[in-house]
């Protein structure tokens, strides 16, 4: 979710704009000149859309040198809503995201799913592996330094595909707090804050539905 | 030979100046590797048993006698009837020659290029402008350099050093294979000189790398 103050101009003439369009060709595009930045030295952006039927137009300049993109856009795919909405969520955490760090680089990836335990009693915060190694546990106590908001009505434990959630490691790298909450049917809903150079905040959202291949017989 | 300290060659015969070898260029560059900290280098050309290139590498010791290193590198000599094969291709007639831009931006812009393309289109004219473009089903990408200078080449024929008559703002032309071209700026690993770039239009790219004595040329022919 990127807010409009974070670039310099912003201008869109309809009301939303939707189209779908290749990551990893955009990703390539947005990191034509490299990706470690000289001191000193910066990328300018400029994108432009003309709407339907159009490429996607970026623009980057780097001491000089201009390259232009043209990226094809195509129809866009129907959004996954999963109907994640606030006022059902049953439990929230708000954790500073470098207690998560090594946790997420150190999780078991031979487990298949990542389970979370929320409860307003002991162990308040539990992220369980169950890999080829045998099961691992990490707790976060709800005193913690770490626990900026601990809102847990009533314990959940849900289990999310490990894969699912992998990527949102990355966010987490680049994130400063992060907001963990699921609601009454265990989806899960992961909010990354983020904080670029500028100072300026855009948050990453991940929503995660559970695992269905537990039943709660096991659990 | 401002490069070597020592240099002594004799050729095939008084006319013929010159050896040719062939060789396997990993083994060569795996003997350079231990050459790193070295405190001196030879290079031999001996048959012994089959004809090698011998690389002796002094390297620094905490003993009063130093350490020397030597690889034995086995080396093809190539016939003199075959050396016509191998003659140095000679500066082609060009249409545009030009200063490559910055070998640091060329090769970041390039290398993301090889990730969306197979064939990258070099275009540069007169005015000192080069640009590099790709263009598939996905996506269309032009980076455009300004300002570069094209380098002045007296020649024996009037046409190349006049540009009187011929339109500074057109563009040469040619499409080459994209790993060909990162392969050759991912080799550079110091700042040249001089770098530039003949371009002779659908045909041949022609680029000069001077490190101080030393000239790299590579050419890249045009894909059909």
């Amino acid at each position: 979710l990127l807010q409009a103050e974070i670039f310099q101009e912003f201008a869109v003439q309809e009301e939303s704009v939707t189209f779908r369009i290749n990551l990893s060709v955009l990703l390539d595009c947005l990191t034509i000149f490299g990706t470690s930045s000289l001191p000193g030295a910066s990328t300018a952006l400029r994108m432009c859309y003309r709407g339907y039927g159009y490429p996607l137009t970026l623009f980057l300049e780097e001491g000089g040198v201009v390259t232009v993109c043209k990226i094809n856009t195509q129809e866009p795919d129907e959004l996954l809503d999963f109907d994640f909405c606030s006022t059902n969520v049953v439990n929230k955490i708000i954790l500073q995201s470098e207690g998560l760090r090594e946790a997420f680089a150190e999780l078991d990836m031979t487990s298949e799913v990542l389970q979370i335990t929320m409860s307003p009693d002991k162990p308040y915060f539990r992220l369980s592996t169950f890999g080829n190694a045998g099961s691992a546990h990490l707790d976060y106590p709800r005193d913690s330094d770490l626990m900026e908001a601990f809102h847990c009505n009533r314990t959940q434990t849900n289990r999310y595909k490990i894969s699912l959630l992998k990527p949102s490691t990355k966010a987490l790298a680049l994130s400063c707090k992060v907001s963990i909450r699921t609601d009454a049917q265990g989806f899960l809903s992961l909010q990354y804050m983020i904080r670029n150079e500028d100072g300026q905040i855009c948050f990453v959202e991940y929503y995660c539905c559970p695992d269905e291949d537990i039943t709660e017989a096991e659990l | 030979g401002n490069v070597f300290d020592e240099f002594q060659m004799e050729g095939v015969a008084s006319e013929h100046n010159e050896i040719y070898l062939e060789l396997v260029p990993e083994n060569l560059s795996r003997a350079l590797k231990t050459a790193q900290s070295a405190k001196a280098v030879k290079i031999k050309l001996t048959n012994k048993h089959c004809p090698c290139l011998r690389v002796s590498v002094e390297l620094p010791s905490l003993s009063s006698s130093s350490r020397i290193v030597t690889h034995d590198i086995p080396v093809g000599l190539i016939p003199r009837r075959l050396w016509n094969d191998f003659r140095e291709p000679s500066v082609p007639d060009f249409d545009v020659s030009i200063y490559l831009p910055v070998l640091k931006t060329m090769k970041s812009v390039v290398e993301r290029m090889k990730n969306l393309s197979n064939s990258i289109v070099i275009e540069a004219n007169l005015s000192g402008e080069m640009n590099l473009k790709i263009e598939t089903d996905l996506v269309s990408v032009t980076t455009h350099f300004k300002d570069l200078g094209n380098p002045p080449w007296a020649s024996e024929d009037g046409c190349q050093s006049s540009a009187e008559g011929r339109d500074l703002e057109s563009m040469a032309e040619a499409r080459i294979d994209i790993k060909k071209l990162q392969q050759l700026l991912a080799g550079q690993q110091v700042n040249p000189t001089k770098a530039l770039c003949n371009i002779v239009s659908k045909r041949i790219v022609h680029f000069i790398l001077l490190h101080e004595d030393v000239s790299l040329q590579y050419f890249i022919p045009a894909l059909a």
